[in-house]
């Protein structure tokens, strides 16, 4: 845990005092303080290409008052600095008043461990994974052009002082392994890229060889690449596979429903709730309280325990995803969503695992019964225009489906489709809801905020398939 | 205000000092500093108001041909030398590596001329605030806008770059940027669009009101859209998109993905891979330019590249290690593109519309869908039909499709080039490609 009024001028008396001055007549507002320590090792072209480690320190003030948000950052924790900023907030702010709101849910539960991955492993061992994923590839098959294997670990503590003299605190470990490989067969190229990860230790995710695992399947997406055909083009049935692809239900879904939008009405969500968007038989949830994944939170950004959420209930929706500022002003309460990138942001709503729950039909099943259509088992990333409600994401493993059956891989494709009605397609839901191997970020307004998906197989009865073959 | 030279430099010479000292045989450093104010409105009121207020170090030591890097954002002397011990800790289990190196000495940049890239105007939070009430005033003058989101933001950096084999130089740079997201509704759509001017001085940036109006007006021609069937069709690129292909092609020639293979242009040099009307220039000192430099982030002196000639390739983008692995100068493009524009073509605006009896004018895309090893392009798209000439319908809900190795020999380019950011592109028409609807 680190403590934030050792190295300067500024004790916690003087930060209590200076907060609780400042908000006094404000509505809401905190003093965020964090420290984070990363590292990124990169093996790259047969070589470790970098080595860096970093570390931050910082502090984010923040006061509202009715609608507005007044925020101050700075990278110097200090009394000086600390009441610099305190000007700032309360000049932005002089002529709204409002009550402060004292009251923040307590949890004791913990979703994950205090630990420093980047400790936990020495820098040798590291090498020795990068150097032996490097040889393993290159020996496994004469295609493989080129490796780059990467570690990226992180431990980020931070502080919540609010009005009155609260504080609560978190520290939160994670962790990302990641292989991208390009082959190289008779004139063409393709990569194929896999990860893993969340807030445990490098070897949690890395016993038994692991390493090993993240690898073949590197190799396996890429190998099925080299073989792809150009993807059709126009309206189709799309099969989902279990887990990552539910990137969909993030961009098509989550986004739009997350409390800002709503409340400013620019979602094509805001006037919903209660209504069915989507077929019986769908249930989505935003968890953050499972253990160790990549999105779960101990609190949020603000403080508040995180939850599990549920946003569509057989079919209906049934709640936004709130921070404490929105749910403020739509007579609501935060669901442990206001999540922020790092102490020079301000917070925003945001997801955390977003999940689509089972049902009982099987993946056999959805394929059997598309005539025409395509397969999606894996995918890069996706984005949504949250007013329109039209999202976009790209396969980066597919397949046709012909009569029934699993056909030829396609190529790289983007599949767009409109986020309101797009569950209302979905006719199957299976019975194999998988999580994703914890490698997603998600941007929103210039913030990413690590998140994890989750989702069983489905069956789309309709949407766009962006190739080049008509 | 924002710190000056001195203190930057007292800094840097202190990580390098340090670092020599501990047995580090070269070593370089940053130092910069940073300040910015950003003002929010929402329809016609302030929503938000910030301040930031940031330094950044980051060090690469080397021990031979061997190297790791630091970087920080807490520049106490006492941590400064935590971290430079632990970075040369970590420098010496690193594996050597040949290519490692400070740039060539000669290579250095020498003279460092004023780009006029540092306005000290200060825009005080209540002229912000008045900018941005006669923005959203004029943004939402038409009933059918319903929401007006717009911001100001005025930053002014500095930074030093200093390394060990006596490179010390730095300079102030200033930026200014109003941007405006309106939302407009009518009984069977909702649509966003956006304006935005981004500036090096505050006097150039765009006036409030035409801002708001323009935004304004590219929300509302964009209600009642349609979704158009699966076919081939010429597909023409609004500015703010064709300037993407632009930095697509960037991406493909970085003397980094050239290296490791990974790029669909390796190997051109001297090949056509553009149409051979199509000039691409890389101009680093264009006075208040937005991606002017009189460095790269190594030191290294950066002069204008002819990337494209009449469609043949020249260049790449090289910096100083991947340039030592392909046996190529260092050009002064570590850290990308500097200027990159198109020259202009010689075809108007209104006769690139009305080219073909039909095509498609696209305004905005979305997705990831650029793949610099295969060249294949798909991405989500929202734009208009054209027929002879003239905006016909808004589409959306479609894709287009096509692979950067046709679709670079298949660009014509309007005259209508304008230096507004720091890539730049006339509009643009791409015969042949695929779009994917209904």
């Amino acid at each position: 845990m680190s403590n934030f009024f050792n190295k300067s001028d500024l004790t916690r008396q003087n930060a209590d005092k200076i907060v609780s001055d400042t908000l006094n007549n404000c509505d809401d507002g905190e003093l965020y303080l964090e420290e984070s320590k990363s590292e990124s090792i990169v093996l790259d072209d047969n070589k470790i290409k970098s080595s860096n480690y970093s570390s931050d320190l910082g502090f984010g003030f923040r006061a509202i008052s009715n609608e507005v948000v007044a925020y101050s950052y700075s990278n110097e924790i200090s009394k000086d600095s600390l009441k610099n900023s305190s000007e700032n907030l309360k000049s932005t702010l002089k002529s709204i008043k409002g009550t402060y709101n004292h009251e923040i849910p307590k949890s004791n539960k913990k979703f994950y461990e205090d630990i420093n991955p980047i400790e936990q492993k020495s820098l040798d061992s590291k090498l020795e994974v990068l150097n032996k994923v490097n040889d393993f590839l290159r020996k496994k098959d004469g295609s493989v052009k080129q490796v780059t294997a990467s570690f990226a670990g992180e431990q980020k503590s931070i502080e919540i002082i609010r009005s009155g003299g609260e504080a609560l605190t978190d520290v939160r470990p994670l962790i990302r392994f990641n292989v991208s490989v390009m082959l190289e067969k008779n004139g063409r190229k393709e990569t194929g890229v896999y990860g893993i990860g969340g807030r445990q230790s490098y070897d949690d995710y890395l016993k038994n060889d692991n390493w090993k695992n993240v690898c073949e399947e590197a190799f396996r997406i890429a190998s099925v690449n080299l073989e792809s055909k150009p993807a059709p083009a126009g309206e189709m049935k799309v099969v989902l596979g279990p887990g990552w692809p539910a990137i969909l239900i993030h961009e098509a879904i989550g986004h739009g429903l997350e409390g800002d939008f709503n409340r400013k009405k620019t979602s094509a969500f805001h006037d919903l709730m209660g209504e069915k968007v989507a077929s019986e038989g769908v249930t989505i949830v935003d968890d953050g309280t499972i253990d160790n994944r990549r999105g779960s939170l101990t609190i949020d950004d603000e403080g508040t325990p995180t939850e599990r959420t549920v946003l569509i209930e057989n079919g209906i929706l049934k709640n936004f995803m709130q921070d404490r500022h929105n749910a403020r002003l739509m007579n609501t309460r935060s669901t442990g969503s206001g999540r922020r990138e790092n102490y020079r942001h301000i917070v925003l709503p945001r997801m955390r695992n977003t999940m689509m729950l089972s049902g009982n039909q099987t993946q056999d099943e959805m394929i059997k019964s598309v005539d025409k259509g395509i397969f999606a088992v894996s995918f890069g990333g996706g984005q949504v225009d949250i007013t329109s409600g039209k999202f976009v994401f790209n396969c980066t493993e597919a397949y046709e489906i012909n009569n029934g059956k699993i056909g030829s891989p396609i190529k790289g494709a983007t599949l767009i489709g409109d986020g309101p009605s797009i569950l209302k397609e979905v006719s199957m839901v299976g019975n194999d809801m998988m999580l994703d191997p914890g490698i997603g970020t998600c941007g929103k307004a210039g913030q990413g905020v690590p998140v994890g998906v989750a989702q069983p197989s489905i069956l789309i009865d309709k949407m766009t398939v962006g190739g080049t073959k008509l | 205000m924002v710190k000056d030279q001195e203190f930057l430099k007292s800094k840097a010479s202190y990580c390098l000092d340090l670092a020599k000292k501990m047995g580090a045989t070269d070593a370089s450093v940053t130092v910069g500093h940073s300040i910015s104010e950003t003002v929010n409105f929402r329809n016609k009121s302030l929503e938000a108001s910030d301040r930031s207020d940031g330094l950044a170090l980051s060090i690469e030591t080397y021990l031979g041909k061997r190297r790791s890097s630091i970087s920080s954002s807490n520049l106490l002397n006492e941590n400064i030398k935590t971290l430079i011990e632990k970075c040369f800790e970590t420098t010496k289990i690193t594996p050597e590596d040949e290519f490692n190196s400070l740039p060539d000495k000669n290579l250095l940049a020498k003279q460092i001329s004023s780009l006029n890239l540092y306005d000290e105007t200060r825009f005080e939070n209540n002229k912000k605030i008045k900018y941005l009430k006669d923005l959203e005033e004029s943004a939402s003058s038409n009933n059918q806008i319903i929401n007006t989101e717009s911001s100001f933001t005025e930053n002014k950096s500095n930074f030093i770059l200093a390394n060990s084999d006596g490179f010390c130089d730095g300079y102030k740079t200033s930026s200014f940027a109003a941007s405006c997201v309106t939302v407009a509704k009518d009984e069977n759509s909702m649509e966003r669009d956006y304006e935005f001017s981004s500036k090096r001085h505050l006097s150039d940036i765009k006036q409030a009101t035409d801002l708001g109006n323009k935004a304004a007006k590219q929300t509302i021609r964009k209600l009642s859209p349609k979704k158009i069937g699966s076919e081939k069709i010429s597909i023409i690129f609004d500015k703010r998109i064709s300037k993407g292909m632009l930095s697509a092609f960037a991406s493909a020639i970085s003397a980094s993905a050239i290296a490791r293979g990974t790029s669909f242009l390796k190997d051109k040099i001297d090949e056509q891979v553009f149409a051979n009307s199509i000039n691409v220039i890389d101009k680093p000192d264009i006075i208040k330019g937005m991606g002017s430099q009189n460095f790269d982030s190594e030191g290294v002196n950066s002069n204008t590249l002819q990337l494209i000639e009449d469609g043949i390739l020249k260049n790449y983008l090289v910096d100083t290690y991947n340039g030592k692995k392909l046996n190529l100068k260092s050009n002064g493009r570590s850290g990308g593109t500097t200027n990159l524009y198109f020259e202009k073509g010689n075809i108007s605006y209104e006769d690139l519309m009305k080219k073909n009896s039909r095509s498609l004018y696209i305004t905005e895309t979305i997705g990831h869908g650029s793949n610099i090893v295969t060249g294949d392009y798909s991405v989500g798209a929202t734009g208009f039909l054209v027929e002879d000439g003239e905006f016909k319908y808004p589409v959306n809900e479609i894709t287009i499709a096509g692979n950067f190795k046709d679709m670079f020999k298949n660009i014509i380019l309007a005259n209508d080039l304008e230096f507004e950011y720091s890539v730049n592109s006339p509009t643009m028409m791409i015969e042949g490609m695929t779009v994917a609807g209904k």
